[in-house]
């Protein structure tokens, strides 16, 4: 079933584009007609059933921390085509440039320095539309480099954690970044810098086995899919039915891997109050 | 005659295409009764071992890493150790028999044991669920690094995993953040990881134990992300282009060591760790003795090891994305 809901979000994100200025928008888990606009000032959750849309790393670091506040940090750290990949014509270096094209983004990661309710803080965002968020050398290498950032000012650090895994394309220089980002984090631990994780919709595969599910809390989306193995390859190994609500943030809630689930219109408040338990002083 | 008809068919179910001619020539050697025949077939085996093992495909790697007759983890520490003390359990949920860990000694020094075991016989394969560890297993394993920081025993990591297993049970227990944690104690633990890769090293099912000091891999190891058919099924959507996803995954050892993914490429004995347990064991102990030796003279820290991970990856740093391209097409 919700395979099925999820191939029919990718239709209705695939016909956002053709029709930009469409006044109605469906939403993909109450399939109901919703203005595109209440939905946007709604912080891009439906109104009717408080779906939580996947949204752009811009979209989530405006709602969350002071306006203005935001200066980013490596955007300078790039991708490069390590294993010379092609999949058909089409070289990774390409790839990346038509992610670049259809995410406006250079990196699935964004970070920078920010101040929630007048919390200095450093913040690293991952976005879905920049080759499902996966994680190369760049993007390890962006993390390290905030989590360093993070101890260097002694500044909480702020994840916003949504991934499909680590990035093929790299291959094992990619797989490597999770113990290079877990560095990262083992040297937050080390020097005392709160470190957290606010899982979205979708955190899965090498970036949840890494830096995703190491932070000092870990607050939630509700709704995410969260897990490490894919459903559709559990699915295929197993050849077993998933059971419904499988790997959504309130299984891994109930489970005991997340702290809080916490609505997105409650976020900025959330992370605003651990900021004033956690931040150094 | 019937018997034997069996037993060939059996034989040639574990030969590999490109092997076939090798196992013609073995059997040829094995029944001439002339001397000088046998001395002109063992020099072409000779020739013919080398001019295919050095110049495999990557996916023939692929196949020869999952060979169902390769040794395995325990055919390796029961030849290389003196003994050795099995540990079970995670101390939270239960005992994980994908993953074996264990105290052993190795030439009079103890050592701290853990690694995947794949299994040999079905039965052992479906209990050990091909060596695909449950978060137990990691857990299993993190005690290990425990233990061996706290009595101060190097330790010996054994990588042969297709991959973490992908299952209901192993998500509810939190597969992801068990790698994570493993991962993150393979980094900070202040007892020195030696690693090796036996087979097949698969994704972050394999790098929960092997991030290490000295990563050594054998010759015809693969190392990978992701299995090649799952590459080709999501990139390419054909689960039959993977042999290309294997080429283009660079998997072999030497592109590991090209990377600077491992230190050492482990030669195995002609044709294959398969045809000759003993001397691929040889081999993988000469190169734990090398490991221990090192050790011995303080050539390893923690610091240096997580230098080593911090540095991992290739990237272009203050190149505007726009020459990146014009570079690359140069």
């Amino acid at each position: 079933m919700a395979l099925f809901e999820r191939s029919k979000f990718a239709r209705l994100m695939g016909g956002k584009k053709k029709v930009p200025d469409g006044v109605w928008m469906k939403c993909p888990a109450c399939n109901q007609a919703v203005y595109r606009v209440e939905v946007e000032s709604n912080q891009e959750v439906c109104p009717l059933c408080n779906h939580h849309f996947r949204i752009a790393a811009h979209s989530r670091i405006e709602y969350l921390v002071d306006e203005g506040t935001f200066v980013e940090t490596h955007a300078n750290i790039a991708s490069t085509d390590p294993l010379q990949f092609k999949v058909g014509k089409e070289t990774y270096t390409e790839r990346v440039e038509r992610a670049k094209g259809a995410s406006g983004l250079d990196e699935a990661i964004i970070t920078g320095f920010a101040h929630i309710d007048g919390h200095r803080l450093c913040l690293a965002a991952m976005d879905a539309n920049f080759i499902m968020a996966s994680m190369g050398s760049a993007v390890g290498e962006r993390f390290h480099r905030a989590a360093m950032d993070a101890i260097e000012e002694r500044v909480c650090m702020v994840c916003i954690a949504a991934s499909g895994g680590a990035r093929m394309q790299e291959g094992i220089l990619a797989l490597m970044q999770m113990a290079k980002t877990a560095d990262a984090v083992r040297q937050m631990n080390e020097a005392g810098i709160p470190y957290i994780t606010i899982l979205t919709d979708a955190t899965t595969g090498g970036v949840y086995a890494s830096f995703a599910s190491l932070g000092d809390i870990t607050l939630a989306e509700p709704q995410a899919n969260i897990g490490f193995a894919g459903k559709r390859l559990i699915e295929g190994a197993l050849k077993v039915k998933i059971p419904e609500g499988f790997q959504t943030s309130e299984y891994q809630f109930n489970n005991g891997f997340i702290d809080k689930i916490v609505p997105r219109s409650e976020m900025r408040e959330t992370v605003a109050k651990l900021l004033s338990y956690l931040t150094p002083a | 005659m019937a018997g034997k008809k069996k037993k060939s068919k059996g034989a040639t179910d574990t030969i590999l295409p490109f092997e076939r001619h090798i196992f013609e020539l073995e059997d040829k050697i094995r029944a001439t009764e002339s001397e000088e025949e046998r001395k002109g077939l063992e020099k072409q085996l000779q020739q013919e071992r080398e001019s295919v093992y050095p110049n495999l495909s990557p996916w023939q790697r692929v196949q020869l890493a999952r060979h169902s007759q390769r040794p395995r983890m325990l055919d390796y520490t029961t030849r290389i150790f003196d003994d050795v003390f099995e540990l079970h359990g995670d101390r939270a949920l239960g005992d994980d028999p994908a993953i074996i860990a264990g105290i052993a000694r190795f030439q009079g020094e103890t050592v701290m044991i853990v690694g995947h075991q794949k299994g040999v016989s079905t039965e052992e394969k479906v209990e050990r669920n091909f060596g695909m560890a449950h978060p137990e297993g990691y857990r299993k394993a993190m005690r290990m690094y425990t233990l061996a920081e706290r009595f101060n025993f190097p330790i010996l990591s054994f990588v042969d995993t297709p991959a973490a297993h992908p299952g209901i049970e192993a998500e509810q227990h939190g597969q992801g953040p068990a790698i994570a944690r493993s991962i993150l104690q393979g980094l900070s633990t202040r007892a020195p990881i030696f690693a090796a890769v036996l087979g097949e090293g698969g994704s972050g099912g394999a790098l929960a134990i092997a991030v290490s000091d000295h990563t050594a891999m054998f010759e015809h190891a693969i190392y990978v992300i992701c299995p090649p058919e799952r590459c080709a099924e999501i990139l390419w959507r054909d689960v039959e282009k993977k042999e290309l996803a294997a080429s283009a995954l660079k998997v072999t050892a030497g592109d590991l060591l090209g990377f600077g993914i491992i230190d050492t490429i482990m030669p195995e004995p002609g044709g294959g760790a398969h045809r000759n347990p003993d001397g691929a064991a040889q081999v993988l102990a000469e190169e734990i003795e090398k490991f221990l030796a090192a050790s011995k003279k303080g050539q390893w820290s923690p610091q240096k090891r997580q230098e080593k991970y911090q540095r991992m990856g290739e990237w272009y740093e203050d190149l505007p994305p726009a020459a990146c391209v014009v570079a690359d097409q140069g």
